[in-house]
């Protein structure tokens, strides 16, 4: 007998501390796998966010460095800019890189800077207990919104992808989903593409990850996995929204 | 050794590319604009990074980025835009980075003026950010003292592993001066810590300033201050002029000191025993030299273009055993030789 | 022959790998609860597994191994 599924090694085994049901560890996972499959750990250094995912560099076991909020796409370039031959990720929430960090995610696309950015989308801002996110859907009960997102009083949510594929600088602009096994394939080839992209100095890449919040959405975890088909999908389209080596800009 | 004339911020610049600086991020602000532009023409080729941010915030975080990594970084500002950073400054202190960080300061608060002002006192020296925590302040006089302090600070800064800060102001960003540049050779210090890729040599390292154990977080910091008592004892520097037999000791520092030190000159010509402590480090102060002055003069006056920020320490340093008098002036006004020697003139009586 | 091997203490009864399951022969257990107070996961057919891991790549916590 020999194993066919066993946890990547750039993983570390231990457990976490996300909830149970949380698409981080789902996320995690995929991206090590990439790491481990290029064989660049000992190359890589990456970004972690303020966020549910603040201690993810427990969970990397390549080098990490902790950002400010919604700063880490600027720690990444100051990274990367010094490492120029090294791999620089940064891992970031909705709240981290789309509020407090727009102006860091929209500058580093712009620069075209070499990193990947995985942006994990999932409506709320976890962490502290539910707020709402930039994303957050309209109608969408969060703890500032106890009534539901009011576009009149709050605005509409952000498709940053779409934003950010109006950029010169940026080679992929992907936005994928870990709702089903094979759209858990689809994103870890996205962070590949990534990846990739990073090696052959194409410019800045995103992919975006649309994920669940069991806990802050009050949906166990396959309701909440329904809940991401059936309302964020709708919301964000997946699929390529820039892509550079495909020639495509729509 | 061969002098130049050269402004302020760009012998600082200059200085800071020979004592081995790898990267500057930087944003745009009056009156430091002139170290980013000589920068942008000189980093490249010197196998340097120079990269203008977005901002002031995106800046610091690049600083912390590039620190991390274990290269040299710098990155400048002034007053407004030194607060943007207090954050960032934060964490680099907070995860025992090392980097320079240039303050040229003008009138404030708020938006201000662009003139020289002595207001961030208080700001670089207690209130840098948020937390427990210090860094190093040079506070230079001159071009020289520019070119000098911005060698010594990458050095203490990599030694302590913390952020280290240019306090000038406005008018030494500005002015020219002779200067020259002693011949260097920065030798690389050894960073273990370093988040620069690990190829499967070493366990990952974490750069990091979050310790969500209380007494864990209570003893780095604490680990941190003891690495503070040993600068407090072996780092702090001032320059004691005319001071053994003077009764009435002016202190002053970066430009506000030679306006000073004319002063003192025009009150010893009129048989006044005056005499100027210019602090060169801010923090660590020099506490012993003011209080071996305390020992044999009457009367302290500090000057400072502010409201009067480091006559607390000046106040502090003696324990209050001598008369601490202040003349200041703010906004970006420079003050005169006579009017600190009326000044003098009234204590003398 | 175990195909579907659940890392009892790793896994927090999330239940996602029961949605996934081609087969339908991956349940929660509720016999025993983990240290961490969790009912794990648990393959009621070994037999019947067919190695596809779609259990496993569903699981956020790396808890399930898989052999063939």
């Amino acid at each position: 007998m020999a194993a066919v599924f066993q946890r990547p090694k750039s993983l570390v085994d231990i457990s976490t501390h996300y909830c149970p049901g949380c698409t981080h560890g789902i996320i995690h996972r995929i991206l090590c796998e990439v790491i481990d499959e290029m064989g660049i750990e000992g190359d890589t250094i990456g970004v972690c966010p303020v966020g549910c995912s603040v201690m993810a560099y427990d969970y990397f076991s390549c080098d990490m460095i902790e950002a400010p909020h919604g700063r880490a796409p600027a720690v990444a370039t100051g990274a990367k800019r010094a490492n120029p031959d090294k791999f620089v990720f940064t891992y970031q929430g909705d709240g981290d890189l789309a509020a407090i960090g727009t102006a860091e995610t929209v500058h580093s696309a712009t620069r075209g800077e070499n990193i990947v950015v995985i942006f994990v989308n999932n409506g709320t801002y976890g962490m502290t207990g539910g707020q709402m996110a930039p994303t957050t859907l309209p109608g969408q009960i969060t703890q500032t919104t106890p009534f539901g997102r009011d576009p009149k009083v709050q605005g509409y949510p952000v498709r940053v992808c779409e934003m950010l594929s109006t950029l010169d600088g940026v080679a992929l602009a992907q936005r994928v989903s870990v709702d089903t096994v094979p759209h858990i394939r689809e994103a870890k080839k996205a962070i590949r593409k990534a990846f990739e992209n990073q090696k052959d100095k194409k410019g800045f890449s995103i992919v975006e990850v649309l994920s669940t919040c069991p806990t802050n959405w009050g949906l166990s975890p396959a309701a909440a996995i329904e809940r991401l088909q059936n309302e964020c999908i709708p919301y964000y389209p997946l699929g390529v929204f820039k892509d550079k080596e495909a020639g495509n800009n729509d | 050794m061969e002098r130049n004339l050269m402004k302020g911020n760009e012998a600082l610049a200059e200085a800071a590319i020979r004592a081995g600086c790898k990267c500057f991020f930087g944003y745009p602000i009056t009156p430091q604009t002139e170290i980013s532009a000589y920068l942008a023409k000189k980093m490249a080729k010197a196998g340097g990074v120079f990269l203008q941010a977005e901002s002031e915030i995106a800046a610091i975080n690049m600083v912390l980025g590039a620190s991390s990594t274990g290269v040299r970084v710098m990155t400048s500002s002034s007053s407004p835009g030194i607060s943007l950073k207090a954050e960032g400054i934060s964490y680099i202190a907070g995860s025992d980075l090392p980097c320079v960080i240039i303050n040229v300061q003008r009138g404030g608060p708020g938006l201000g003026g662009i003139q020289p002002s002595q207001a961030d006192y208080w700001q670089a020296t207690r209130a840098m950010g948020h937390g427990d925590f210090q860094i190093l302040v040079f506070a230079p006089c001159s071009v020289q003292e520019m070119v000098d302090m911005v060698t010594k600070a990458f050095d203490l800064a990599d030694k302590y592993r913390m952020p280290a800060m240019i306090l000038a102001d406005g008018l030494l960003g500005q002015m020219m001066e002779p200067v020259s540049f002693p011949e260097i050779s920065p030798v690389p210090v050894e960073k273990p810590w370093a988040a620069d890729g690990h190829k499967g040599e070493r366990k990952h390292n974490i750069i990091n300033s979050l310790y969500l154990q209380a007494d864990q977080l209570e003893s780095k910091v604490r680990e941190r201050f003891e690495r503070y008592d040993i600068i407090k004892q072996n780092e702090a520097e001032a320059e004691l002029y005319l001071t053994d037999d003077a009764d009435i000791i002016v202190t002053a520092y970066g430009a506000t000191a030679r306006v000073a030190k004319s002063a003192v000159n025009m009150a010893r010509e009129q048989g006044i025993k005056a005499g100027l402590l210019r602090p060169k480090t801010l923090w660590p102060f020099p506490s012993k030299h003011f209080i071996e002055a305390a020992k044999t003069a009457s009367n302290f006056l500090c000057v400072e273009m502010s409201m009067g920020q480091m006559i607390d320490d000046v106040k502090l340093s003696i324990s209050c055993s001598k008369p601490v008098s202040f003349f200041g002036r703010t906004g970006g006004v420079i003050p005169k030789p006579a009017e600190i020697l009326e000044e003098i003139k009234k204590l003398s009586k | 022959m175990k195909k579907m091997t659940v890392i009892f203490d790793r896994c927090k009864g999330c239940g996602l790998c029961t949605t996934v399951c081609p087969k339908k022969i991956v349940v929660i257990q509720k016999e025993k609860r983990n240290p961490k107070g969790y009912f794990t996961a648990d393959c009621i057919d070994q037999d019947a597994c067919i190695s596809c891991a779609m259990c496993a790549t569903m699981c956020p916590d790396c808890a399930i191994i898989i052999e063939k």
